[in-house]
Formats: structure tokens, C-alpha cells, sequence
């Protein structure tokens, strides 16, 4: 099946049920999606679809259609996009490993909340869970990448 | 002596009509209604159906109805909150079996809720209430009784016997929900006593 992803359509050899999380790392080399729960409680595996964030995980390929795949791969190819901008100079990351679905969100949230408030974070991230607690650092983040992307980033 | 001939008339038009509506159909009796209407009910307030009918904005899951995972939330068009829209983990379809029993459920027109100008709350309402206020325009998404009936057959309504692996499925069969429900709708679809 055709698999447009980041931009470039890919013809994938995968069973129908087969999840997109899969496809996307093991077929096609993008791991910076994670597996975390592998059944949408935690939003580790968050990419977009069409612009909107879906959990990659419980995501059967075959229903994926022509709808246009993005993953953290495809924010920029070296780290400047604002929301990755703002994630650095918050020091949002401790281990790391929530974080690129926990970007998939903020950066889906932005797109439609260009300024949010505390609580617009608040229910936008609450199915993004992270064991180190950086939630505050996130929430920080968010409101950084509003101002960059407001002072002309992507 | 007016009163008199009121309630003179009140009963011979009772009389006329034995208590019955023909609206929708057959002859259905009042009673036979109020009958129907309970097993109407039993369904609404199920959990595959009033989890999603909750007294608040945040859904509820499972087959106790506890809150939902995530502080989930109605959203401005009962469609989630921006970034956590309901179909960010609900899909088009219940997920394979092989995902196991903890995945969410999905369904083909996009898992929603009611929005919030009408809720339509199924949760800890009387039968009485619940009753007045499905069947109540203002209050049911502007739907008269036929607009209803076909709501009936929306997929995520009819979900509700298909809820996929870990799910209990509504317990009257769709078949006999349905009659109820036309059976209520021809009684003239009454309400027991608030």
C-alpha cells in the first residue's frame, strides 16, 4: 500500500492490521516515535495524521488511506522548529522517552491555539503522560513556542 | 357545572379513544407504552450508551462508567479538546482483537458526544426526565420523533451491541430495543411520572 509519510509516499509491504507504529520504525527506519504502552493510554507513540494527532500504536496501517503522515522526524532536520527550540531552552527533557509524542501534541495544539492558556495545555497534554514529571517544564515550553512562533519560526 | 361537563367530556373522549395513540403505526396502549418505554430505558442507560451521556463534560468508560482516563473532555462541539480530540485514540473501527482488550474502541463517523449547549444526560436522571428530555427537541439535538428514530440507527449508536473485546454489549437485543422503541413511539411515546 502507498504510505505518504513526512512528504515522500512510500509503497509499504505490511499486513492490513499491522499498527502504523510498526510501519514507522521497523519498516521504514523512523524511530523517533516511541512504543510505550501500545494501547493509547500514553502517548508516547503521537504522530500526526493530516495535521492531527493520533496514537501511532492503535493505529491499523490499513486505515491510514490517503491521509499524509507526520512524525517528530518531520518538524525540521535540525532541531529549529520553535516548539524543538522551546523544548531545549526549557530543558524540558529528563529521559526523554514521552517526548517526541509529548512535541506531536504541543505542536498540533499550537497549530489551532496559536497562544494557549494554561488550562488549552492542560487538556491538550493530559493523554501524554511522563514519568519523570516534567509537565511543568512542558506546559513552560509551550508557551515559549507560542512567542517564537508568534516572533516568525515555522 | 361547567366543571361537570368538562369532566364529563374528559372521560367520554377518554372513552372514545380507550387510552390508545395510533401515532407511528398500530394501536398501542398507554400502558403498553410506559412498558416499552422502561425497556427504552434500560438501554439508554447502559453504560455502552450513557457513558457517553454523562452528568458532566468528561465521558465516562468502562463497564462500571468510571471517569475517563486522561481528564478527557466534551470539548466546545463534543468532539474532545484541541489535541485530544476524541479520535486521536478512538478510530474508524474497533481495533483488531490482536491489540488486546484495553485499546479504545472505534467507530466509522468519529467517536463525539453530545455538545454541551444540549448534553442530553443519561447519567443519574429519573426515568420521568430522561424520558421528557430525549424525546424534547430543545434538548435532544432539535430532533422530532422520526429524526430520532433514525438517529437510532447512527453507528455509534448501534456500537453499543458491537463495543469490541473487553466491552459488555448492551444486553437487550437490538432487535427488541427497537421494537420498544416504536412501540413507545405509537403509544404517543409517553413519559412516567417525573
Amino acid at each position: 500500500m502507498k504510505l505518504d509519510v513526512n512528504g515522500n509516499v512510500h509503497d509499504v509491504d505490511a499486513p492490513p492490521d499491522m499498527p502504523l507504529l510498526w510501519v514507522l520504525r521497523d519498516l521504514l527506519g523512523l524511530t523517533g516515535t516511541k512504543f510505550g504502552c501500545g494501547m493509547a493510554q500514553c502517548g508516547a507513540c503521537t504522530v500526526h495524521l493530516d495535521g492531527n494527532p493520533v496514537r501511532a500504536c492503535v493505529t491499523p496501517v490499513s486505515t491510514v488511506g490517503a491521509r499524509k503522515v507526520a512524525t517528530i522526524e518531520s518538524l525540521s532536520p535540525d532541531a529549529s522548529h520553535p516548539v524543538q527550540r522551546a523544548w531545549i531552552e526549557a530543558d524540558v527533557v529528563q529521559c526523554g522517552y514521552c517526548q517526541s509524542g509529548q512535541i506531536m501534541t504541543a505542536t498540533a495544539l499550537l497549530r489551532r491555539v496559536p497562544e494557549p492558556t494554561d488550562a488549552d495545555i492542560d487538556a491538550a497534554m493530559s493523554g501524554n503522560i511522563c514519568r519523570c514529571g516534567t509537565y511543568g517544564r512542558v506546559r513552560e515550553a509551550i508557551h515559549l513556542a507560542a512567542r517564537l512562533q508568534k516572533g516568525g519560526g515555522k | 357545572m361547567n366543571k361537570l361537563v368538562f369532566t364529563i367530556i374528559t372521560i367520554a373522549s377518554a372513552a372514545c379513544s380507550g387510552g390508545r395513540s395510533s401515532s407511528g403505526g398500530g394501536m398501542v396502549a398507554a400502558g403498553d407504552g410506559l412498558a416499552a418505554w422502561e425497556t427504552v430505558r434500560g438501554v439508554l442507560q447502559h453504560p455502552r450508551c450513557a457513558n457517553c451521556h454523562p452528568a458532566g463534560d468528561q465521558p465516562l468508560q468502562g463497564d462500571e462508567g468510571r471517569p475517563h482516563n486522561q481528564n478527557v473532555q466534551r470539548g466546545p462541539a463534543g468532539r474532545g479538546m484541541v489535541g485530544a480530540e476524541c479520535t486521536t485514540c478512538h478510530g474508524p473501527a474497533n481495533p483488531p482483537a490482536s491489540y488486546g482488550a484495553h485499546t479504545p474502541p472505534g467507530v466509522s463517523n468519529g467517536w463525539h458526544m453530545p455538545t454541551p449547549e444540549q448534553p442530553l444526560v443519561f447519567v443519574g436522571v429519573s426515568s420521568g426526565a430522561l424520558c421528557a428530555q430525549v424525546k424534547d427537541p430543545a434538548h435532544n439535538g432539535g430532533k422530532d420523533m422520526a429524526a430520532l428514530r433514525a438517529h437510532l440507527d447512527d453507528p455509534l449508536v448501534q456500537w453499543g451491541w458491537s463495543p469490541g473485546l473487553g466491552r459488555a454489549p448492551v444486553p437487550t437485543p437490538r432487535a427488541a430495543f427497537l421494537a420498544a422503541w416504536d412501540a413507545w413511539a405509537a403509544a404517543g411515546a409517553p413519559c412516567p411520572a417525573p
